[in-house]
């Protein structure tokens, strides 16, 4: 069968300055058949998003050259070489994009009605009345409850799922031949990331359309996906049938890939690493043995925590407040050495709760007792010196270091701060010291932040943490935002250095499959609420309360799921 | 403390890594700086103009700028000592012999006597010789008072520069006493130049502090601040200043400084306390706070280095602002006393002596200025290019 897009050598760079360019797509060549979902895999920096933006022409004009033997061949026509009119006329009604942001790619001035009827109406010529009673059909067929009220919602009234169908029912209002969809479900909790990729999977069906589905996520492709293409560094590292690419797969890094991300059936001890495949380690393919994790009772307590309460206030009126209770009443006990799992959807608390301990947020109400002493009611300056037992590993580690200090200033101001250190000297020992624990070379002590990447930069954060000595460790979603293969790099050093410390965790995380490996005890919570605690394995084979069960569900299974079962018969 | 990270510093000797030094932002604005070629260009010309400034500044050059060198309006040499609109009456007149220093000096301050001579020697060449008795006798009321004025210096002048000595032309013309224009030009650099850099360093250090402060605390800091901004930017520019002027009683180079700098700090205000907003909330300050950083610290040494080039900006903005409003303000003679040249107090002059058709002094000052404030300008967008490369790609330039 013809294929519905052929991507031919595509080269692209990106002019860096004056005399250097950087080649982000270094000739790749795949097609997209017609009808099915083909999704396109690749860690950061693969090059995954600049094809697609390749494929709608979007790429910057100012500063991307394309290579002019490159060819994107769709219905007879190189869009490459498609002038920017034709160009036009074929985004939105040929080939539609949904991105990553709801919350950004819609216009928040507008109504999502006008939004919607806008397309129909320079696509298709709609008027206004048929516009707007097709606008109603696309909401009702994207599952928006409820649609002929909500088509006059402006954005900010819908959550961001729904935000994430309006932009949905935008891309297939003109019944697109092909839907790309760049990493639609990354910013969405794990329960409507299922809703949505079910969504795309029924739409595909139904409009027989092709998706073009661009992920970091393996979990989320073996759900959903046809055709796999795996890439990295601009290139294709391997391409089939998802079936065989995640069965048998052929190259070393899409083993690599499938592997480092942790499985909720197994806890090794290390996770493997990319480098243990790539460099053909024969130890990579072998089954590591089972970690085991848990509490005893008789576990010495580090940290116990009373009647968490935190509430914000937003004004109302002229001189109204409105109280918003983000943490209700949370009690809970962090075990000396042990790992305390965090687990919610956004806006359960989860972040606002490691913030208060840190006394980085005040608490409204409650207690948090380590050494028999209250950390939340005593004075600031009594604080001081408990503020370096306790320590937090923020999320993003891009916005965690300031991008104006080197390495060594990063990791010599704490101690300078709470007199760690007889003088400078020892300052700069201990930290070249911890630059070597945290796995980075000496030399990293004279350069800035950005010169590092993501994993490298939340080794450093963690090796500022331990200038300190701390006892406690708040890690606030700190391997949320890296690739999975630096993930697992970042969740083998926290383990090593629990292991060597005998650190007390505290992991904050929306990825149960994370919270699973990591952690000895899982606090499940929703709505500021502690829904249920107890040991890992024993919430996630039995868990009790309903809404466990519901956030379970909705893990992506990769190939094992039900994907699996669907192309099986 | 319940562990301890293993220390083998005991045994370490003091350590040197091989390393190249990263470059900074600094260094890196730099390298994109020299790689475009107008911020080059205007850099070099500010530069110059810099240069000279302090050289003027330590009396290396045009420190002898009051001193009567040419012919009073001699014009400027590339025109040559006979042109029309720069050649002095007295010249002009054939019979007359060299004229006597007080006679010289009568005539210098006639403002009109140079346009009467020459409607005369072009319309009426025979009533040439019945002119200057006239002239003098009618114009100039003061000729008395200042001959005396003279008289005292008189003595001392006329042994360095003798009348016969003064150069019927100059580089670039002369003023209505013989001064080189080109050297009160090169002063007047100096003080407009030292009074737009002095003046936008103060207000760029309120704005700074203030913005810091309401932007860093919020609550009721902030509200103070925005209210007084709110009131103080409520009242007009001119009055404002004229005000400050009233309350300051003396002219004075430093009086403009303080008046410019203290009714400036507005916009610089705004930016920063919206900078500090953005980035209190930022994680690394968070962090910071997390580490045990004092609000002082993480205000300066946390904050301060991620938004100072917005500062260097603002401040190379109120520059060329400030330079302006020097000009403005000494033509409205609330600038420079007397003494003190400045392009300002050029173009003051320049005014009255348009209508005799003496053009020079307004062409060097004006030149000048606007050499300097477009060079500047562009200086200051190149600069602000080179410090925020991510502007750039986005304009598409």
């Amino acid at each position: 069968m013809e294929p519905l897009v052929s991507v031919r050598n595509l080269h692209v760079s990106f002019r860096l300055d004056k005399h250097t360019t950087f080649e982000a797509v270094k000739g790749i060549s795949f097609d997209i058949p017609k009808d099915s979902t083909m999704a396109l895999v690749g860690e950061s920096g693969s090059g995954k998003s600049v094809t697609s933006l390749a494929i709608l022409g979007l790429l910057p004009v100012e500063n991307s050259i394309v290579d002019p033997k490159s060819e994107i061949i769709y219905g007879g026509r190189n869009l490459l070489k498609l002038p920017m009119r034709q160009l036009r006329d074929l985004r939105g009604a040929d080939i539609s994009m949904i991105f990553q942001e709801p919350m950004t790619s819609l216009n928040p001035v507008f109504t999502v009605g006008y939004q919607l009827e806008e397309v129909l109406k320079l696509h298709m010529g709609m008027s206004g009345r048929r516009a707007r009673e097709r606008a109603i059909a696309l909401l009702t067929e994207v599952g928006i409850p409820d649609p002929t009220r909500r088509i006059d919602a402006y954005p900010s009234q819908l959550s961001g799922g729904q935000q994430q169908r309006v932009m949905i029912a935008m891309a297939i209002a003109c019944e697109p031949k092909l839907l790309i969809a760049d990493e639609p479900t990354t910013a969405l909790d794990v329960t409507i990331q299922k809703q949505i990729l079910d969504l795309i999977a029924e739409l595909q069906k139904k409009h027989q359309m092709s998706v073009l589905f661009i992920t970091h996520d393996l979990a989320v492709v073996g759900e959903i996906a046809d055709h796999v293409v795996v890439m990295r560094n601009g290139e294709i590292r391997e391409q089939g049938p998802a079936k065989r690419v995640f069965e048998a797969p052929q190259d070393a890094y899409t083993k690599a890939l499938l592997k480092c991300r942790p499985q909720l059936e197994r806890r090794p001890v290390r996770l493997p690493v990319i480098d243990d495949f790539m460099s053909g380690n024969p130890r990579a393919d072998k089954d590591a043995p089972e970690r085991k994790r848990g509490i005893r009772p008789t576990d010495p307590i580090i940290l116990e925590v009373n009647q968490l309460g935190k509430s914000f206030y937003s004004r109302e009126g002229l001189f109204g407040k409105r109280e918003f209770k983000a943490v209700k009443d949370v009690s809970f006990r962090l075990a000396k050495g042990k790992t305390l799992g965090l687990v919610g959807e956004s806006g359960s608390g989860k972040t606002t709760i490691g913030l208060t301990l840190m006394r980085l947020h005040e608490a409204t109400t409650g207690e948090a007792l380590f050494e028999g002493r209250d950390l939340l009611s005593m004075s600031p300056k009594e604080f001081m010196t408990y503020k370096r037992r306790i320590q937090i590993i923020f999320q993003n580690p891009y916005a965690s270091l300031n991008p104006r200090f080197t390495i060594g200033q990063i990791l010599t101001e704490p101690m300078e701060i709470h007199g760690i250190g007889a003088n400078a000297q020892e300052r700069t020992d201990l930290a070249f010291e911890l630059l070597n624990k945290v796995g980075l070379a000496e030399v990293s002590f004279y350069k800035y932040p950005h010169e590092f990447s993501g994993g490298q930069r939340q080794r450093i954060a963690v090796a500022r943490c331990l200038t300190m000595k701390p006892d406690i460790l708040i890690c606030d979603e700190s391997v949320s935002a890296l690739d999975v293969s630096v993930q697992a790099q970042v969740l083998n050093l926290l383990q090593d250095l629990q292991d060597e410390f005998g650190l007390s965790y505290i992991f904050i995380s929306h990825d149960l499959a994370v919270v699973k490996y990591i952690s000895d005890q899982v606090m499940v919570m929703n709505e500021g609420e502690i829904i249920e605690i107890a040991n890992s394995d024993e919430i996630y084979k039995h868990p009790k309360m309903p809404y466990t069960q519901r956030l379970l569900a909705a893990i992506p299974k990769g190939w094992h799921g039900e994907h699996a079962a669907r192309a099986n018969d | 403390m319940p562990h301890d990270i293993p220390l083998k510093s005991a045994t370490l000797t003091p350590r040197e890594v091989p390393h190249t030094v990263s470059p900074g932002l600094w260094t890196l604005a730099w390298r994109r700086l020299k790689t475009d070629y107008v911020g080059t260009v205007s850099l070099a010309i500010v530069a110059i103009f810099v240069a000279l400034m302090i050289l003027s500044g330590f009396g290396l050059i045009a420190s002898d700028w009051s001193k009567e060198t040419g012919v009073n309006y001699a014009p400027p040499s590339f025109l040559g000592a006979d042109y029309e609109g720069g050649t002095p009456a007295a010249p002009a007149e054939p019979a007359a012999a060299p004229p006597t220093a007080s006679e010289y000096k009568s005539q210098i301050v006639d403002p009109i006597g140079d346009v009467i001579a020459q409607l005369k020697a072009g319309k009426a060449p025979s009533e040439v010789p019945a002119a200057p008795a006239e002239e003098e006798k009618s114009v100039d009321p003061l000729a008395d008072i200042m001959a005396e004025i003279r008289g005292g210096k008189g003595a001392k002048k006329e042994a360095t520069a003798p009348i016969e000595e003064r150069k019927a032309t100059l580089p670039l013309g002369g003023d209505k006493w013989g001064r080189d224009v080109l050297k009160k030009t090169i002063k007047g650099s100096e003080t407009s130049i030292f009074v737009g850099i002095a003046s936008a360093i103060v207000a760029t250090f309120l704005g700074t502090a203030f913005g810091a402060l309401a932007g860093y605390y919020g609550r009721w800091v902030d509200d103070v601040f925005n209210w007084f901004y709110s009131v103080f930017s409520s009242i007009p520019y001119l009055l404002l200043v004229l005000a400050v002027a009233a309350v300051l009683q003396q002219k004075g180079i430093l009086t403009i400084i303080l008046i410019l700098g203290l009714t400036g700090w507005t916009g610089t205000f705004r930016l920063l306390r919206a900078e500090y907003l953005k980035h209190k909330a930022r994680e690394y300050v968070q962090a910071a706070d997390a580490l045990g950083a004092s609000n002082v610290r993480r205000m300066f040494m946390h904050i301060f280095p991620n938004v100072s080039h917005v500062v260097l900006v603002q401040m190379s903005i109120l520059v060329v602002a400030f330079i302006k409003s020097e000009v403005i303000l000494s033509f409205l003679g609330f600038g420079v006393p007397v003494d003190v040249v400045s392009w300002g107090s050029m173009l003051n002059e320049a005014q009255n002596e348009l209508i005799l058709g003496k053009w020079w002094q307004l062409a060097a000052a004006g030149t000048a200025m606007a050499i300097l404030v477009t060079a500047f300008a562009l200086f200051t967008d190149a600069l602000r290019d080179a410090l925020d490369p991510k502007l750039k790609g986005r304009l598409g330039s």
